[in-house]
């Protein structure tokens, strides 16, 4: 029962921040609303891994890879630039707090342990960073995979577009 | 020879036409990085437009503070200053579908030109008090989410939205970023001490995270990271540079406020 409330609790607050970041950022009402539902996804995702084995790193590159693979697919509907997807979603998993600590502890004359904490925030937007080129460089190569299968008529040249966004 | 093969030469490299598609490309290119697009998204646009005109030589190389745009075997090279950079996905979208609709041959280049003015010289956003509404309840959310404590949910809420005031009512007034998250960060800290200080507030650190979430620039960060694994060093560097004395403005802000107690 409390978990089941926590996770409510969670994906309720995750679809209000990632909503209010998309307003802050003066994305229109539709990929809004889309974005907030990626958000709410990716960090349940987030907070599942985190909870069962503690390693935030996984847990991070995990979220930011569905992230990344749902703003392709919203962005393919809608015909909608990737990025507005995506940016908000991140917002949750950043480690924002992370580097307001590293900051407060670097003024506060405690500097090893704010190189620590900053290597931790580097290695960790790093690993969203890994997700999010994971998802990129993945989804032509599924879409490669999916027109051979098909048997569409038309297997335009895209095929051969793999890498990024070359 | 008689000349003519020298004319034509002549006229396909420096007609108005070619000068057109540069000048179009460079400000949908303008206008997506002022707009907070990625590096590979501007260059991307800005050649794929250009092809849509049947120009398939055109180069762009694309850095945080300046476009540079080129069409080869033709006289054209056009560089764009960019010194002011925000985030406003809407411009980005609209510049988006512009270039869709140019792929698709729906738009004449004039019409494409007008269009594009109209979308740099438009200013709608949401209301300000929504922004500061947005920033509010996601400072809130997000202590929530860090597992804070229900009672700090107020104090979060009014840090967090002073703190989005503060940055846009500074920003306005001075233009200079890192001031306005400085000034924006001291109202964090202060309004989070004291609301610990008075007994509203329990966790002072988990309030002043939260709080600080919407001008952290986290996003920033991993853009930065992720230019720098697609190839686009300098961008990526440059961004990474700006995120870093964004962070110490908030930092220092921060300390300032906590050491006045």
């Amino acid at each position: 029962m409390t978990l089941i409330g926590m996770l409510l609790v969670q994906a309720l607050t995750s679809f209000i921040a990632t909503c209010a970041f998309g307003i802050i950022y003066n994305i229109p009402k539709k990929p809004l609303i889309h974005g907030g539902f990626i958000g709410l996804v990716s960090w349940i995702i987030y907070f599942l891994i985190y909870q069962w084995n503690g390693n935030d790193f996984a847990a991070t590159f995990f979220a930011a890879f569905v992230i990344a693979v749902m703003s392709h697919i919203f962005a393919r509907l809608c015909k909608n630039p990737v990025i507005i997807y995506s940016v908000s979603g991140i917002i949750p998993l950043v480690p924002g707090g992370l580097t307001y600590t590293v900051m407060n502890r670097a003024v506060g004359d405690q500097y090893s342990l704010a190189l620590h904490l900053g290597e931790k925030a580097f290695v960790l937007s790093g690993a969203i960073a890994m997700g999010l080129i994971f998802a990129e460089v993945l989804y032509p190569l599924t879409k490669g995979v999916m027109q051979t299968l098909l048997p569409s008529e038309d297997r335009k040249s895209n095929v051969k577009q793999v890498f990024f966004h070359k | 020879m008689n000349g003519f093969h020298k004319t034509d030469e002549k006229s396909r490299t420096q007609s108005p036409f070619v000068h057109e598609v540069a000048a179009l490309c460079v400000l949908a290119g303008k206008i997506l990085l002022q707009n907070g697009a990625e590096t590979f998204r501007v260059e991307d646009t800005m050649n794929r437009i250009a092809r849509n005109f049947s120009i398939e030589n055109a180069q762009s190389f694309v850095t945080p503070t300046g476009i540079i745009f080129s069409i080869e075997n033709t006289d054209i090279t056009k560089l764009v200053r960019i010194s002011s950079r925000g985030t406003d996905f809407r411009k980005v979208t609209q510049v988006n579908s512009l270039s869709r609709q140019v792929a698709e041959g729906a738009l004449g280049i004039n019409e494409a030109y007008r269009q594009l003015k109209m979308i740099d010289s438009s200013t709608k956003t949401y209301a300000p008090w929504l922004q500061v509404l947005a920033a509010a309840s996601a400072s809130s959310c997000f202590l929530l989410m860090f597992l804070g404590k229900w009672q700090d949910l107020f104090p979060a809420f009014i840090a967090g939205g002073a703190g989005q005031a503060a940055a846009m009512y500074f920003h306005r007034l001075t233009k200079v970023k890192f001031f306005s998250e400085f000034i924006s960060s001291i109202f964090v800290g202060l309004i989070a001490l004291y609301s610990v200080k008075i007994g509203w507030g329990i966790d002072l650190n988990k309030i002043i995270i939260g709080a600080v979430m919407p001008l952290v620039p986290g996003v920033p960060i991993t853009n930065a990271v992720r230019d720098l694994m697609a190839g686009d060093l300098v961008s990526g560097l440059s961004k990474f540079a700006e995120s870093v004395l964004t962070a110490f403005a908030i930092g220092i802000g921060i300390t300032f406020a906590l050491a006045l107690r």
